[in-house]
């Protein structure tokens, strides 16, 4: 059957302008919405502002900035617009730190939201002859329910298989003939692995076509090894719980940067220490205001996620902006010696080294009042019996990982199995040992 | 003219090597000579065993990393000078010894190592006529 490239034609083809005149509105409405919350009310009082005053984007740095611990102090429902009896779900997430974070939906949100991840499937070839199976955990957690809805609005047949049990997963995929797959990276290299274990060919014996990962910072060369291994397209998903969850940006079939649905979000990238923005291109931290949300609207979001804006068109058509791959959190950054480090850096470096495995775990200590930073990674298999050559392996890892990141790491090569991810957690990458003064 | 050798990564941590033991003992596999090269992080243990492919299978199987090589293992008279006689023949020609280590069989001196010139060592051990010990030797090391 002939579909169009996209979900939603008018919305996705829209030019720059079309897309800024209709920010301007919304954010005007979302504006006045916003004073039903007395958080906002009182913010806006502390800056002296009155709705009126923001006439169109450009009024945007006028707005004050929201942050993960404004949702927090205001636990759980201090930053709704609308009366509870009009909202139809809350998520939370996790609180590991204080309070948890509470975000509540209307139906209308429901929906919006629904429509989203649809566009995002379908931007990456879903169509209704699809089967699409979601291994990421239903509940609280926004991926499980976010990407049902999404996939079930394209009107895929959905397989809600959940977390873990992998062989159960790989069952699934043959029996149900899954074409289109919902995962976390690392549990994508775990289904492989497993897949191997039982002797099952993701490219014979499936009919896997496209994956979708998010929720991990993960490099290109470990989105083109899980593409190999399975024989699939791997498309980057970014979500945010406090946004709704997956569906608020999504890579097209061109995999370069994750189109933002701009009818639904403002974005700007500023940088974490001046909130200034930054210029063009370069990278910042990801700050979005919404435009759709009724239950609760959230003004210039300080999201922690770094990224960039890709200057210039996409090939694909939709004028929507595109983000960089996320480049790990700004709290996620280490400090080592006056030095930021991302972890991502550190995994872009190693997967480079085709005798390691794709885990690995960066431990931060103070020995003897001096700061150290210990990477340990796993060796694939045994490819010399001489450990000389073992040593100048590490040698070399030290190297290229102190070109990149600039301070000199201590490199330890473990057995594999060491380091591997669990089944339905996010792989651990940094333990940080020092002590906070 | 070779036989099996099993090179094992084993991280400096207690229990590693009990662990790869164990994977011995529970499939009835006589280790006949052993040996660790060390560094202050990890080893590599080295051994010759009487059935090394099925050894290879198990540790694998028990997430070891293992490698399998041909390594030379010449027999000698057990009596004074017969090493240095022998490893004269390989240093005469420019060929170096990588590493190398010996145990007792049948009442034999094996003398096992490696060089850094497969293919010369070859020729040198034929051309002197050197009785090199067999794998289906040491499957039968009752």
């Amino acid at each position: 059957m002939d579909y169009s490239p996209y979900f939603n034609p008018p919305i996705e083809t829209m030019s720059r302008e079309e897309i800024r005149s209709l920010q301007s509105a919304s954010l005007r409405r979302v504006v006045r919405h916003c004073m039903n919350s007395e958080f906002y009310r009182k913010k806006f009082s502390e800056l002296g502002i009155t709705p009126d005053d923001i006439k169109s984007v450009d009024d945007l740095r006028k707005l004050p900035f929201t942050s993960k611990e404004d949702l927090r102090e205001n636990y759980p429902f201090g930053l709704s617009c609308v009366p509870l009896k009009d909202c139809v779900r809350l998520h939370s997430s996790s609180g590991t730190t204080g309070n948890p974070t509470v975000v509540l939906h209307t139906q209308k949100d429901l929906d919006d939201w629904a429509e989203a991840v649809a566009r995002c499937l379908w931007m990456v070839g879903s169509r209704p002859e699809d089967v699409f199976q979601n291994s990421a955990g239903y509940g609280m957690f926004t991926a499980g329910l976010g990407f049902q809805y999404g996939a079930e609005k394209v009107g895929m047949l959905t397989v809600p298989a959940a977390a873990g049990n992998t062989t159960r997963q790989i069952k699934f995929i043959k029996d149900f003939g899954t074409t289109v797959l919902h995962a976390i990276p690392s549990y994508a290299s775990r289904i492989y692995e497993v897949m191997k274990a039982e002797g099952v060919d993701p490219v014979r014996d499936t009919k896997l076509r496209v994956l979708c990962i998010g929720a991990e910072p993960h490099s290109e060369q470990q989105r083109k090894r899980i593409e190999e291994d399975l024989g699939v397209k791997a498309y980057n998903s970014y979500g945010i719980s406090e946004m709704m969850g997956p569906g608020v940006a999504f890579e097209c079939q061109c995999q370069n940067g994750l189109h933002i649905w701009e009818d639904y979000f403002i974005v700007e990238i500023i940088n974490p220490d001046t909130l200034e923005p930054v210029p063009e291109g370069e990278l910042g931290e990801l700050v979005i205001t919404t435009l759709k949300r009724e239950a609760m609207p959230l003004l210039r979001y300080r999201t922690r996620d770094l990224t960039r804006i890709i200057p210039g068109e996409c090939p694909c058509g939709r004028h929507h902006l595109r983000l960089s791959r996320l480049q790990g959190r700004s709290d996620d950054m280490i400090i080592l010696k006056g030095v930021n480090i991302f972890p991502i850096q550190v995994e872009k470096i190693l997967l480079g080294f085709e005798e390691l495995g794709t885990d690995f775990l960066i431990t931060l200590e103070n020995k003897e009042s001096n700061d150290t930073m210990t990477v340990e990674v796993e060796l694939k298999g045994l490819f010399t019996d001489d450990y000389r050559k073992l040593q100048a392996l590490q040698k070399e890892i030290t190297r290229r990982l102190k070109d990149e990141i600039l301070v000199t790491p201590e490199v330890r090569i473990v057995p594999k199995g060491t380091l591997a991810a669990s089944d339905e957690k996010k792989a651990v990458r940094v333990r940080d040992l020092r002590k906070n003064y | 003219m070779t036989i099996n050798q099993l090179s094992i990564f084993l991280e400096n941590r207690s229990g590693t090597l009990t662990k790869v033991l164990d994977i011995f003992k529970e499939n009835n596999i006589q280790i006949i000579a052993s040996t660790i090269a060390d560094t202050a992080e990890y080893g590599i243990l080295r051994i010759i065993c009487s059935d090394p492919q099925k050894a290879y299978s198990e540790l694998e199987k028990g997430g070891i990393a293992v490698a399998l090589s041909d390594v030379f293992a010449i027999e000698l008279d057990n009596k004074p000078g017969q090493a240095a006689d022998t490893i004269k023949l390989f240093s005469n020609k420019d060929i170096s010894i990588i590493y190398m280590y010996s145990f007792l069989f049948h009442g034999k001196g094996i003398l096992v190592f490696r060089t850094d010139n497969t293919d010369e060592a070859r020729e040198v051990i034929l051309k002197s006529k050197l009785h090199s010990v067999t794998g289906k030797e040491l499957a039968d090391w009752e």
